[in-house]
């Protein structure tokens, strides 16, 4: 199993109203076997159609799909691949335990169907007919579906928007504790803390680009400002601002708020020139910061989709 | 095997749906029982036919293209739902998946017309083994154009659009291939010849003196084999084309 995920110069455009819209503008990427990466990005980002290629349901206008060194197509008949895409239902007239059972039986190396029901938290609704279950059964049986194959990488667009809280939470316990048997998983998203909590890797895309990838504390820590906050009192702000990493200074009574682009080298001065200061507290911009700083930027190519 | 496995689920998701039960199976049932019981053993004019004989084929003709054509509305609402998409990415291959719904469509057509031939029985229809099965014969080979034109309707409209589309097709060559009532001169009778439909309804002629279809019959649903199978295979192509 070499090589896991490579996307290489992919490109895809869809003729639209007033011209072709153009989806996909040239990604590179690559996951290890193994690794467990989101894909980030507002709607309309690409994301969707980036995964209709990696799964051979769509053709790329330009560029290569390769996963575990065979093409998308090689990859979906041989079984290696269990996908839940963004969209779909589930077909009518059979049982949750049958339809499990009719998917297992088209791969060739599938997972035991009540192991798989099981893992996915569905026995109980195993012999309830597909079409009277409800938005968040539907998810998770389709999750089933995607897992039943026993696929080396599993890609799961956007799995957890039907759900409330509290099934997400499961959810997500189930794919990481599915992810750590081996497998290489992509899921797209736009809940910035569900790639935080679950992904070991970020991978951001906007306009059909991907606009930043790394680790998730990496990715924060590339964009994201960190807040500090004191009670110092009696020290001038404009004072505080020159302390090095600090951009900017607040004092809200005793209390300070500095935003710092190196919070690291500002604690150390700080401590340094003032002793005094007590309740120190150091908080992260959160991905969503880092999100809108790199994706909320106007990008000038969109000119293009706009031109027939 | 991934194909047998679908296969097997097809059939058990058609008998378990209760439109088949009624429109492929009752309707067909209930207007032969209707239109032939009352005068069984009197025969039509111009045919040579009981009405049991005439119309035990006619609704045959109708309850079984009506179960090749309603292959469409599966396709469809299997293609409404995103399922087309989430079976193209497992294993199962084009053919399997199209052999499945075709094979499925068969099965939901003999069914219709051996409880078609039991009636038929019933009513004093007797023919020679042999004859039974050669127009057996006849009617599989001339449902072929159905079963692709069912494809085709699959991959060309919605759901909302399919079942009046089907019910009105389904009528429409009914009604012009003679199943209501025997065409047989003028211009509807020179027009119904180009139908396969009328081949179908055709097949009611083995009960007479085991007269097949003749060489213009074998042409006729040849062509329009062929023709639908390409129709059918365009608006696949089409549909799963585009993302």
């Amino acid at each position: 199993m070499s090589s896991g995920v490579r996307l290489e110069g992919l490109e895809k455009s869809f003729r639209g109203p007033t011209g072709p819209i153009r989806a996909v503008r040239g990604i590179d990427l690559s996951i290890a076997a193994g690794e467990t990466a989101a894909l980030l990005g507002p709607n309309g980002a690409g994301k969707s159609t980036t995964i209709d290629m990696m799964l051979g349901l769509a053709k790329p206008d330009a560029g290569q799909v390769s996963v575990f060194g065979r093409s998308a197509r090689e990859a979906v008949d041989a079984g290696l691949v269990g996908a839940m895409l963004q969209t779909g239902n589930l077909i009518r007239d059979l049982s949750v335990r049958e339809l499990v059972t009719m998917m297992a039986g088209l791969y060739p190396d599938p997972m035991d169907v009540n192991e798989t029901l099981e893992l996915t938290g569905i026995g109980a609704i195993a012999s309830q007919r597909t079409h009277k279950l409800s938005g968040g059964q539907t998810q998770r049986v389709r999750f089933a579906i995607a897992i039943v194959c026993n696929p080396d990488l599993l890609v799961l667009d956007e799995p957890t928007v039907a759900m409330d809280v509290e099934g997400r939470r499961e959810f997500w316990n189930i794919m990481r504790e599915f992810a750590s048997r081996g497998k290489t998983v992509l899921f797209a998203t736009h809940y910035l803390e569900e790639a935080d909590a679950n992904a070991d890797r970020a991978i951001l895309m906007a306009h059909g680009r991907i606009v930043a990838d790394g680790p998730t504390t990496e990715i924060k820590a590339r964009v994201g400002r960190r807040t500090l906050r004191a009670t110092l009192p009696a020290i001038d702000p404009a004072t505080l601002a020159q302390l090095p990493g600090v951009a900017s200074s607040e004092r809200h009574g005793d209390a300070v708020t500095l935003s710092c682009s190196d919070s690291d080298q500002t604690i150390r001065a700080l401590l340094q020139a003032y002793p005094e200061a007590k309740d120190i507290e150091i908080v992260g911009a959160g991905l969503e910061a880092a999100f809108l700083e790199l994706t909320g930027e106007p990008d000038l190519e969109d000119a293009e989709v706009t031109v027939p | 095997m991934s194909g047998l496995v679908y296969t097997r689920f097809e059939l058990l998701r058609t008998f378990r749906n209760r439109r088949f039960w009624f429109f492929s199976l009752g309707f067909p049932l209930i207007f032969f029982w209707l239109i032939a019981s009352p005068q069984h053993n009197k025969i039509i004019p111009g045919t040579g036919l009981t009405y049991a004989a005439y119309y035990m084929v006619s609704l045959a003709s109708f309850g079984t293209m009506m179960s090749m054509i309603s292959t469409g509305a599966r396709i469809a609402g299997e293609r409404q739902a995103g399922w087309t998409r989430q079976l193209r990415i497992s294993p199962l291959s084009v053919r399997s998946y199209f052999r499945a719904k075709v094979l499925t469509g068969y099965a939901m057509a003999l069914l219709s017309l051996v409880l078609l031939y039991i009636s038929g029985a019933l009513l004093g229809v007797s023919l020679p083994a042999g004859r039974w099965l050669e127009m057996t014969g006849l009617i599989i080979v001339g449902l072929l154009p159905f079963a692709a034109l069912g494809v085709l309707v699959g991959h060309l409209v919605n759901t909302d659009a399919v079942g009046p589309l089907m019910g009105g097709l389904v009528s429409i060559l009914a009604f012009l291939s003679g199943t209501w009532f025997a065409i047989n001169s003028g211009f509807l009778h020179a027009f119904g010849q180009f139908l396969p439909s009328w081949w179908l309804v055709q097949a009611r002629t083995v009960a007479l003196d085991g007269h097949s279809w003749g060489a213009r019959g074998w042409i006729t649903v040849a062509a329009w084999t062929v023709i639908l199978s390409a129709a059918a295979f365009w608006a696949y192509r089409r549909d799963t084309g585009k993302a």
